[in-house]
């Protein structure tokens, strides 16, 4: 005789280690098997969106640090793309070029903190150590370029902010020469362990066509077989001119989404190396002063620099009629801002697309049939930081 | 794991600025002539396609979008809604299209009025089913056949509808610890110093009348 078990319904979250953040999920369970996933979220929604349509186009730029608070510059590098792209701004060369470099630096300090803590979920503690010792490394970059080491607000409409010197250069070089070696040794202690495959190899395995239909990105994307890159496909900046693969995985699964995300790390140093041999000299912003503000000796100088700047710090600059939709690969996916303006010094709408948003929506499809003890490495390797999901 | 090196194959689809306006001018050209009666506006601006529908043929088209061979919008981004207070059909949604197979992207813009509920997608997309919700819980549009349209991003038991021009920024209630009860309460919101809004619509933009003649001026170099 068999006999009939009822569900269990647990409460998994808000405040658990291996929820990344403040995620709440009701997990139905028939003993350890998950039958159904209900993520709840929204316990970080700080309504940025709203916040940004009462804020002038400068003011607007450091509410996108606190998305993705682990690759900051590349979301500000999505709404400056948009706001460029309404005002029909030319970027100088060498500020593209930094761009580039910090927004590859933004992906290794995501991918690090992903790999290493989807590691930690599934039982390994030494990669964490390891890595965070790099992130820490990489954050003093972001410091000594911007002045803070998480919410940098250093993009610009236009460029970026402040140049960066050259002995930051030097050492971004210096860091990217001794990093693969950080990355093999990370890989030493992982990508062989027979406890690490047994937790995510065939765990969590989407198909090609899941993976369209979820409206997947980035390496969740790439992690089933789908060679797709914005950086390739519709690039932006210089992307074009860089020499960089794409890593694309074959299974879908959880091991080989971390595989991606270790290549693509090798494959960012690269860019970065790119970047530094060729960084040309000039300005770092455009240098129209309706747009950005003049320099601070010509203010102590020119009348009409001291006007522009105090009209650039009150009313801010004016965007032209239109709606723009622009995206960037960010680390954890495609990234995208649709910024609709109305002619005013703030934008009318501004909606984020954020990837993790609707990764995380496909939880349930994912961990059906799986067990209680999958669910931390499924939701490790899916990326999610809750700034970027909850807005 | 491989590496999807051959970058001549992805280059092929790389498109430059004119190609893209072609491309998209082409498929604008196709929309328009499949399904000339559905289509009520379209238009390329910023090399970006956006065409207008009335919301009772969003179903249709966008399936037509996802399956025509040269389309292949399989992809949905984005919803995104857009309130106009002022307009007699207040409500935008805006649904933002990729197709990875051209390399394409589109936007579908329905109007409509607050009462009207608005087909769901998620038969088509499943993705939009938290997007749907997202909408609905900012903006209070309903979808029809959705399997679950419940709140998403704001908290248990919210009322009203965050992203609604007419909804303030400071909305109506906060929340703290209260010693005395032991737990989370919702108050109203009470605040120290008033939301300084500043007007910067300056004065210094120069007088209406030179402005008039100025664009009356630009007109005539176009003429």
């Amino acid at each position: 005789m068999v006999k009939k078990t009822k569900s269990l319904s647990l409460n998994f979250g808000p405040q658990h280690p291996a929820a990344h953040g403040v995620l709440r999920l009701i997990l139905q369970l028939d003993g350890e098997i998950v039958e159904k996933a209900d993520p709840h979220i929204g316990l970080l929604h700080r309504g940025t969106e709203k916040l940004i349509e009462q804020k002038t186009y400068t003011q607007a730029l450091p509410y996108f640090d606190r998305l993705d608070y682990v690759a900051p510059m590349n979301q500000e590098h999505a709404f400056a793309l948009a706001a460029e792209k309404l005002l029909n701004v030319e970027v100088p060369i060498r500020a593209k070029y930094i761009r580039v470099i910090f927004c590859e630096i933004g992906r290794i300090l995501s991918h690090i903190l992903n790999v290493t803590t989807q590691a930690l979920d599934v039982g390994a503690l030494t990669p964490s150590l390891w890595g965070f010792e790099e992130r820490e490394t990489l954050m003093t970059f972001y410091e000594r370029a911007s002045g803070s080491r998480l919410h940098a607000n250093y993009f610009r409409t236009g460029g970026v902010h402040k140049d960066i010197p050259m002995k930051l250069v030097e050492d971004i070089e210096k860091f990217c020469k001794s990093f693969p070696k950080i990355i093999d040794d990370l890989e030493g202690l992982l990508t062989d362990n027979r406890i690490f495959k047994q937790r995510n190899v065939e765990i969590g395995i989407v198909s090609k066509q899941e993976a369209l239909d979820h409206s997947f990105s980035g390496v969740m994307l790439r992690g089933s077989g789908v060679p797709w890159d914005l950086r390739r496909s519709q690039p932006y900046e210089i992307y074009k001119d860089l020499d960089f693969k794409i890593p694309v995985g074959k299974n879908g699964d959880c091991y080989d989404r971390y595989l991606c995300r270790i290549e693509e790390m090798r494959e960012s140093v690269k860019i970065i190396l790119q970047c530094i041999e060729r960084l040309p000299k000039g300005p770092v912003i455009s240098i129209d002063n309706k747009i950005s503000p003049p320099n601070r000796d010509d203010i102590k100088q020119s009348m009409e620099a001291l006007i522009h700047h105090f009209k650039l710090f009150t009313e801010g600059y004016r965007v032209p009629k239109g709606d723009v939709y622009t995206a960037v690969e960010a680390p954890k996916g495609e990234f995208g801002v649709y910024l609709i303006s109305d002619g005013s010094n703030k934008p009318y709408r501004c909606k984020i697309r954020a990837p993790g948003f609707s990764h995380l929506q496909a939880m349930d499809y994912l961990i059906r049939g799986h067990m209680l003890a999958d669910v931390p490495a499924v939701l490790g390797s899916l990326d999610i930081v809750f700034g970027e999901v909850d807005r | 794991m491989g590496f999807y090196n051959s970058k001549k194959k992805l280059e092929e689809k790389v498109l430059s600025k004119d190609k893209m306006i072609l491309n998209l001018q082409k498929i604008e050209k196709l929309i328009n002539s499949e399904l000339s009666s559905k289509i009520k506006n379209s238009l390329i601006e910023n090399t970006e396609l956006l065409i207008e529908v009335d919301e009772s043929d969003l179903i249709d088209v966008v399936q037509f979008l996802k399956s025509n061979e040269s389309c292949r919008f399989k992809q949905l981004i984005d919803i995104a809604g857009v309130d106009y207070p002022e307009n007699e059909k207040r409500f935008e949604l805006v649904y933002l299209f990729l197709s990875h197979e051209h390399n394409l992207r589109i936007k579908v813009l329905i109007k409509f009025q607050i009462s009207q509920p608005i087909n769901s997608l998620t038969k088509i997309f499943p993705s939009a089913n938290w997007m749907e919700r997202e909408v609905f819980d900012m903006y209070g549009i309903k979808f029809k056949n959705h399997p679950d349209l419940r709140r998403i991003l704001t908290d248990y038991g919210f009322k009203g509808h965050p992203l609604r021009k007419d909804f303030p920024l400071t909305g109506f209630n906060e929340v703290r610890y209260s010693e005395k009860e032991k737990k989370v309460i919702y108050e109203p919101v009470k605040l120290e110093q008033n939301y300084r809004n500043f007007d910067f619509e300056s004065p210094w933009e120069g007088t209406n009348y030179i402005k008039e003649i100025k664009n009356l001026e630009k007109d005539g170099k176009k003429n």
